[in-house]
């Protein structure tokens, strides 16, 4: 026996790097499904980096839950397989895996500030087309759309220009052309 | 509540209070027994079942017991369990039952009740989140806030209960719902459209396998609970299929009796305490057929050094099983009795490759005879009293169900099965407890078969007021306790893990089993001598009421074969615990 065996529980030995993705999850909108969603990723030990959701099909009271996890192949392909298994779950799409996705974010990012502070935070939300959408002396509610990453990045520069408080939705994901799911 | 049905022309719509919708419910479902117990929430329910002759209700004596009785009667009938109980603590104790049920796929369908709608939320009087709690155990479970939904929720509970991985449904009901007048709908038409488990195997899978499986020097069927849970046919599939290929057989715990143990192919079980042979040929083989298994830890061992030179075909009804652990080469999602039929169709008239290297391998393996055991003067050994009841029970119509820990697993050893549902115990989730209860449901299912329950002194313990609901009922169970006056896998992780330090697992102040027994109105009897051991086994089987036997057997006798903790296959101790055989690592496992 080798110094450090394996055990059914350890399964370091597949050493595999961890990859990001963003699923989505359409369930039958009844009470509780979020919690099986939720209640199933914190029982396995997965991931949840955002998780957004909101009924997109009235008529048929479906939900989308979008949700963005990292894990190894291994993990992913169980976490795909673990939902499907909810009864209400109706289908599992990994977004980032189709190569077609889009993801955008929204995000209401409030700054505070007088003087150079101020044009500048103004100047900065033009070039990332920000919207301001509340206004007072001392300070903007800028709204933002756009990858996960332009939201960070426009937070990191309002930092020192008098970043107060930030509301993000998470990502919300779509796949491109004329096809659905 | 988002239940869709198809309409139907003849769907029945009659008016009735809810209470009455889930009795006819249960009714048009077949349910002819249910395990229970009243509280306030349930009440309107219990008055519906005070007039209705076809539902026979057995009155446990702990809501724990009713969902254990409710897993036996499934197990062994192969219909849905069924059990009602009230809210609050009601619900909570079911929790345990829900949870086993869920790891072993035994289809249940629990009926809880709930306070009513207005008082949800206001921590009333016995309430509590029963659809919160029981979320994370249940295959699926509702809360029914409105009596137009009940009728379609109860039908809905059963088909998500009995299809698929079957597994346990819980339906809350709070009580204005069930006084409340609604439709009752039949069962005619009830889906749901986001459940569809796939029950056809590929055929490329198949075609796949069949190419495996021809060219096997090596290869093993590896067999577990989902051939029971598919049915009959699935175990008659399986010996088909083992006929035209002549490929040798073990299973899991949970899959005693798909194979008869009585064949000459017949490995043994497999896993921690399987046979030698089982897990030398799984280590060994060229091609493992793992069907309805989940590559559970007991069974594995070590992972990575589990079966390295073989290719595996997978069959699992549920998707989530294939990989999970070990990886397939030849994945196929479906019911095991499907893709056995399937398998057996592809086969064809092909004739079998020569295997009787593999043959000689395994005879080899079988001849050091893993669970030979010593003999002591004078002492009933428990492998012993195992054997004995075996051959005495052999010949008649039995059930036997289990405890958990060193007896559960002689029983495994020692007690062998002909035919499927004959076997109840708790493999998933390891629940003492479960086999008295259990046995309570296996006789209601079965009111003239004998049905024993294997227990240890310990286990027992923890329902012995079943008793009172085996009296009561009229359901003679067999208690046939093996008294070692240790918690027994206990004491032998301890010997072989902490030095010998025996840290609180010996049962001291035990009840006389006999008085006991006695004051519950059922017989007592007691045996500690190997010579009298068959004739009071004999008293027991002809007794006609409950039995409790207290067999007094070897004290500390260790459960052999087994594969410690940490380590492969192919490295079982077989006769001696020295204390050595498992390293740091292993130590940290359970």
């Amino acid at each position: 026996m080798s110094d450090n065996p394996a055990s059914a529980y350890d399964m370091s030995h597949v050493e595999e790097t961890e990859e990001r993705r963003t699923l989505a999850v359409i369930v039958d909108n009844e009470p509780g499904v979020l919690g099986r969603v939720v209640g199933l990723f914190s029982a396995r030990g997965y991931n949840i980096e955002s998780l957004t959701v909101a009924e997109v099909d009235r008529d048929r009271h479906r939900s989308r839950i979008t949700i963005v996890t990292a894990g190894t192949a291994h993990t992913l392909e169980q976490i795909e397989a673990q939902l499907l298994r909810l009864v209400p779950v109706a289908n599992v799409t990994d977004i980032t895996k189709s190569k077609r996705g889009l993801e955008r974010e929204l995000a209401l990012i409030k700054v505070a500030g007088e003087g150079d502070k101020r044009v500048e935070a103004l100047r900065i939300s033009e070039i990332f087309r920000a919207r301001v959408i509340d206004t007072t002396n001392k300070s903007f509610i800028f709204e933002l759309t756009g990858a996960s990453d332009k939201v960070d990045q426009f937070c990191a520069l309002m930092e020192p220009l008098g970043l107060v408080e930030v509301s993000r939705t998470g990502v919300l994901s779509i796949k491109r052309g004329a096809e659905k799911g | 509540m988002t239940v869709q049905t198809k309409p139907e022309a003849k769907t029945d719509t009659r008016q009735m209070t809810g209470a009455e919708i889930v009795i006819t419910a249960l009714k048009e479902q077949g349910v002819d027994v249910m395990f229970g117990y009243p509280g306030g929430a349930v009440l309107p329910i219990y008055d519906a079942l005070f007039t209705e002759p076809s539902i026979r209700h057995v009155l446990v004596r702990h809501e724990q017991g009713a969902g254990h009785a409710a897993e036996g009667y499934a197990r062994s009938t192969g219909k849905a369990g069924v059990a009602l109980v009230t809210s609050g603590p009601g619900a909570t104790n079911m929790v345990t039952p829900i949870t086993d049920a869920m790891m072993d796929s035994i289809p249940m369908v629990v009926i809880t009740g709930q306070v009513p709608t207005h008082l949800i939320g206001t921590d009333a009087f016995q309430e509590c989140d029963t659809v919160g709690i029981t979320r994370c155990c249940a295959k699926h479970n509702y809360l029914v806030t409105d009596v137009e939904d009940l009728a379609r929720t109860i039908h809905e509970a059963f088909l998500i209960a009995t299809t698929g991985r079957p597994g346990p449904v819980v339906i809350d009901i709070p009580k204005d719902v069930q006084f409340a007048s609604g439709t009752y709908i039949g069962k005619e038409g009830i889906h749901k459209a986001t459940y569809k488990p796939q029950t056809e195997p590929s055929a490329h899978g198949i075609k796949a396998a069949i190419q495996l499986m021809k060219k096997a020097r090596r290869p093993v069927f590896y067999t577990g609970g989902g051939i029971i849970n598919s049915g009959p046919q699935a175990s008659e599939a399986l010996r088909n299929l083992q006929a035209v290929t002549g490929f040798p057989v073990t299973s899991t715990l949970m899959g005693l009796g798909a194979f008869p143990a009585s064949h000459e192919d017949w490995l043994g079980m497999l896993g921690m305490h399987g046979s030698y042979e089982a897990n030398n040929a799984m280590h060994d083989c060229d091609l493992m057929i793992c069907v309805g298994a989940r590559f559970d830890d007991r069974v594995t061992g070590r992972i990575d050094a589990f079966s390295p030179g073989s290719k595996k075909i997978h069959i699992d009804i549920d998707p989530s099983s294939i990989n999970k652990v070990i990886r397939a080469d030849v994945p196929i999602i479906a019911d095991s009795g499907e893709a056995l039929n399937a398998l057996i169709k592809a086969w064809g008239k092909s004739k079998p490759q020569d295997l009787s290297d593999w043959k000689a391998q395994i005879d080899r393996w079988r001849s050091r005879n893993c669970f030979a055991y010593g003999e002591s003067e004078g002492e009933i050994k428990p492998q012993y009293a195992i054997e004995r009841l075996y051959e005495l029970t052999k010949a008649r119509d039995t059930y036997i169900s289990t405890e958990v820990g060193q007896h559960q697993m002689w029983a495994a050893q020692h007690y062998h099965f002909e035919e499927p549902n004959r076997w109840m115990t708790s493999g998933g989730l390891g629940t003492m407890g479960y086999g008295l209860p259990a046995a309570v449901g296996i006789q209601a299912a079965h009111p003239e078969s004998l049905v024993i329950d294997i227990a240890g002194e310990a286990s027992v313990q923890m329902v012995l007021q079943e008793l009172s609901t085996a009296v009561q009922h009229n359901l003679p169970i067999k208690i046939f306790i093996l008294n070692n006056e240790w918690m027994g896998m206990v004491r032998q992780w301890q010997e072989l893990l902490h030095g010998e330090r025996y840290s609180h697992s010996y049962s001291d102040s035990l009840p006389d089993f006999v008085k006991l027994a006695d004051a519950y109105g059922g017989l007592g009897l007691v045996c500690d001598d190997p010579a009298e051991l068959d004739a009071k086994i004999q008293e027991m089987i002809d007794y006609d009421g409950p039995v409790v036997f207290d067999c007094r057997v070897t004290k500390a006798e260790n459960c052999l074969p087994m594969i410690p903790s940490g380590a492969a296959h192919n490295e079982m101790i077989l006769s001696e615990i020295t204390g050595e055989e498992i390293d740091e690592a292993g130590r940290k496992l359970v």
